[in-house]
């Protein structure tokens, strides 16, 4: 009896302070994601004048020298830089600390495509009331769209991937071919002339890459995942568009045009140093990649536009790129939101980023910026590469969506349609498994499929 | 025979002792006992006893992205019974158990043999030079074999194309098992071999000489005198070569890096269970499929022990 009796007190009391915490301090918010009024300038300077230490987990290499920075300009903020590792490594770590309750940063780099995974636990601070909405108009829209939509702003763009062709403009004259394919139909002539003349192969297309074939999807116009922040999820994997990318590659692959090596590791960097590939459909921060990993083919490539679906076209799809998002239950959600617009909004910082870390800019200013437009890049032989890409980056579509589970979806990609890639197998019957692997894992997590 | 398990012929008379020596100890005798047992017993308790029945705790629930856990009871367990990716694993290692298993512990023995007979020159280098991969991590061991076995500059597809032959693919889907057998081999062959060869030694030499006036030669005494002398190391050897392939994860996860295609996410059992706790975000389901798998383990170690001890008795 007396035990329920203190229980019945426990609940009542936790009951009436949230009332009244709720009535009276509408913007002191922990737990952000309630809160719907704007943080006041007032609040704003208080929070940035009072001594704070954030913590900040990214794998951005020297990324110090940006939040030196922010330090100058916020002498009170003290943050915390710590690397737990990349990507996929930091965010089982990220939601075992969210799960324990404690040891979760304030502020965390996460990728476009597993913002929703965050969002789905309420794990990011909506930045809606933190001056989150005036940004808009600072960054590029389709990178707009990946962070925010019309129930909040969860997360702060920092780089971006816009798809492009980087090719071996020595390997293409040598096949007697003068300029980069035009049409995904050209590149499937040139990839048979490259092939009889020089014997390399046109491109690779890995199997454990899915965040390269879901940006090919994106750029033939698919639209594979929706999400609506909630419960329902929909999943399009195998559609028109998706089959038609898929049967492209599968046709070359069959032919023996395309190889299907493995990326990212050894056997695959000598690939680009040796001639193998002729060219690379890769993101925009894939020339900066090439040049180290291909250092002795210096002068020898091009960067050119990804090849269209349809002649006289300009559509492009994107690959990769991260955010900064604001943690729940952080101690200081001012301080941290702050700190995350200033690393990736202010002009210094994010010039920083690009023209010391290459990482390919999502502020208009800075990828309209000569500081950043004007270089001209020895690898590709003078070429102002970042201009060309600057260019790419408006011609991305623009709402592209991902699901709350997108450790699950590219695991299972890697069982089933990149499988098939690296077996030569039969890809079309692959990526309908690849569907109905991740409609049934959706299933059975809870969600609502549409 | 000399070298029966101590254990086994010692485990009688320590039960039949046992009710005596409790009347005759003193408390002071049986509280330094204690005191000594505390500690371990903590560290045994906090370390092992707690995570493993929490783990058993968590393997009874589901839990779901969208409406968190639920009570479920065995659902998980029925779950990874009729789940292909469990069994294909499951597969994989039984592959592991009964081919490559055999092949190291016969090459293992082979190399015993062959040192104890002291006629091979440099004894203790080969010793030493057989035993070194033991030495190196596993991970290291791996990524060596990764780079050797490489489809375009490994050293291997180098050699077969420097005599003008097709290279093997190594990384292949169809060949990753066998490549996989390869690097457990070679890392393990050292350490089973040692624990052979240190058995063989404490052979008494008289049965050697015994066996000598009787005119056996050196494949004869080997197989019916230094094998069975030697039956409860080898016996060891099993055991632990049992355990280690059905807990198969180091190799199959760096080699993932690699040969992602050919080693997906539910090679081994323990790779699965990895995956599904941290991929798939389902930890509840992964404890049970850990769960599982303990138990057949246990299962099969025993079945061994069982079926030798039979022999034992037979012989």
């Amino acid at each position: 009896m007396k035990r329920t009796h203190a229980a019945t007190t426990l609940v009542s009391l936790a009951v009436a302070s949230t009332l009244i915490l709720s009535g009276c301090t509408p913007s002191a918010g922990g737990n952000a994601g309630s809160t719907t009024a704007a943080v006041s300038q007032a609040d704003i300077d208080k929070a940035m004048q009072t001594p704070t230490t954030l913590t900040f987990w990214t794998w951005v290499p020297d990324i110090q020298q940006e939040v030196d920075l922010f330090e100058a300009k916020y002498p009170a903020i003290k943050v915390e830089v710590v690397n737990v590792g990349t990507g996929t490594v930091q965010y089982p770590k990220l939601r075992t600390a969210l799960k324990a309750g404690k040891g979760a940063p304030d502020v965390a780099q996460i990728e476009y495509q597993y913002i929703p995974s965050f969002r789905q636990t309420n794990s990011l601070v909506n930045l809606q009331p933190y001056g989150g909405d005036e940004l808009k108009s600072k960054y590029v829209d389709w990178v707009w769209n990946q962070v925010a939509d019309d129930k909040g702003v969860w997360s702060i763009p920092q780089d971006s991937g816009p798809l492009g062709n980087l090719y071996r403009s020595d390997i293409y004259s040598a096949a007697g071919l003068s300029q980069a394919p035009a049409t995904w139909a050209d590149f499937a002539s040139d990839a048979q002339t490259i092939k009889d003349k020089t014997g390399s192969y046109i491109s690779n297309l890995p199997g454990n890459d899915p965040g390269q074939v879901v940006g090919l999807f994106w750029q033939a116009g698919a639209k594979p995942f929706s999400y609506d922040g909630d419960k329902t999820v929909g999943i399009d994997l195998d559609s028109a568009a998706t089959q038609k990318v898929v049967k492209f590659w599968q046709d070359l692959i069959d032919k023996d045009l395309v190889s299907t090596d493995a990326d990212f590791n050894d056997a695959w960097y000598q690939g680009f140093s040796s001639g193998k590939y002729a060219s690379w459909q890769t993101a925009a921060w894939g020339p900066v990649f090439l040049q180290g990993t291909a250092a002795n083919t210096s002068g020898k490539w091009t960067a050119a536009k990804i090849p269209q679906w349809n002649a006289g076209d300009d559509v492009s799809g994107n690959w990769g790129g991260s955010s900064d998002a604001v943690i729940t239950g952080t101690k200081n959600p001012i301080a941290a939101a702050e700190f995350s617009k200033f690393l990736n909004g202010d002009a210094e910082s994010t010039l920083t980023f690009a023209n010391k870390q290459f990482l390919f800019p999502t502020t208009t200013d800075t990828l309209t910026s000569p500081d950043f437009t004007g270089q001209a890049s020895e690898f590709y032989g003078g070429q102002k590469v970042n201009e060309l890409f600057a260019g790419v980056s408006d011609t991305v579509s623009t709402d592209f969506q991902w699901l709350p589970f997108m450790d699950y979806v590219y695991s299972s990609f890697n069982d089933t349609l990149g499988t098939a890639i690296a077996d030569k197998a039969d890809m079309s019957s692959a990526l309908t498994a690849w569907q109905d692997a991740v409609v049934a894992y959706a299933k059975q997590q809870g969600f609502t499929v549409k | 025979m000399s070298a029966a398990p101590p254990l086994r012929r010692t485990s009688p008379s320590r039960a039949s002792a046992a009710p005596a020596r409790r009347s005759t100890i003193r408390r002071p005798q049986l509280f330094a006992a204690w005191a000594l047992i505390v500690p371990f017993l903590i560290v045994f308790a906090a370390m092992f006893l707690v995570p493993l029945g929490y783990a058993g705790y968590l393997s009874t629930f589901t839990s779901q992205l969208v409406g968190g856990e639920v009570f479920s009871g065995l659902a998980n367990y029925t779950r990874a019974l009729q789940d292909p990716s469990f069994w294909a694993g499951l597969g994989r290692v039984a592959m592991f158990l009964f081919v490559q298993v055999p092949i190291m512990l016969v090459i293992a023995l082979f190399i015993a043999l062959a040192l104890d007979t002291g006629r091979v020159k440099g004894g203790k280098f080969v010793r030493l030079a057989i035993f070194v991969p033991y030495a190196v991590p596993g991970v290291v061991a791996t990524l060596m074999w990764g780079y050797l076995y490489g489809t375009d500059s490994g050293l291997i597809a180098q050699l077969f194309r420097a005599v003008g032959l097709d290279a093997p693919t190594l990384l292949s889907p169809q060949n990753i098992l066998g490549s996989t057998m390869n690097i457990v081999s070679w890392e393990f062959i050292g350490y089973n071999m040692i624990v052979l060869y240190a058995a063989l030694r404490s052979v008494p030499t008289e049965m050697y000489e015994a066996a000598e006036i009787d005119g056996a030669g050196a494949w004869r005494t080997a197989w019916s005198i230094k094998i069975p002398a030697i039956r409860p190391a080898i016996m060891l050897t099993i055991i632990f070569s049992v355990i280690g392939s059905f807990q198969l994860f180091n190799e199959p996860n760096l080699l993932y890096s690699i040969a992602p295609n050919a080693i997906g996410s539910d090679f081994s059992p323990n790779l699965y269970a990895y995956n599904v706790a941290f991929k798939n975000q389902d930890i509840n389901y992964a404890a049970a499929i850990a769960f599982l798998l303990g138990f057949l383990i246990m299962i099969i170690s025993y079945v061994v022990q069982l079926a030798t001890a039979r022999k034992e008795r037979l012989s």
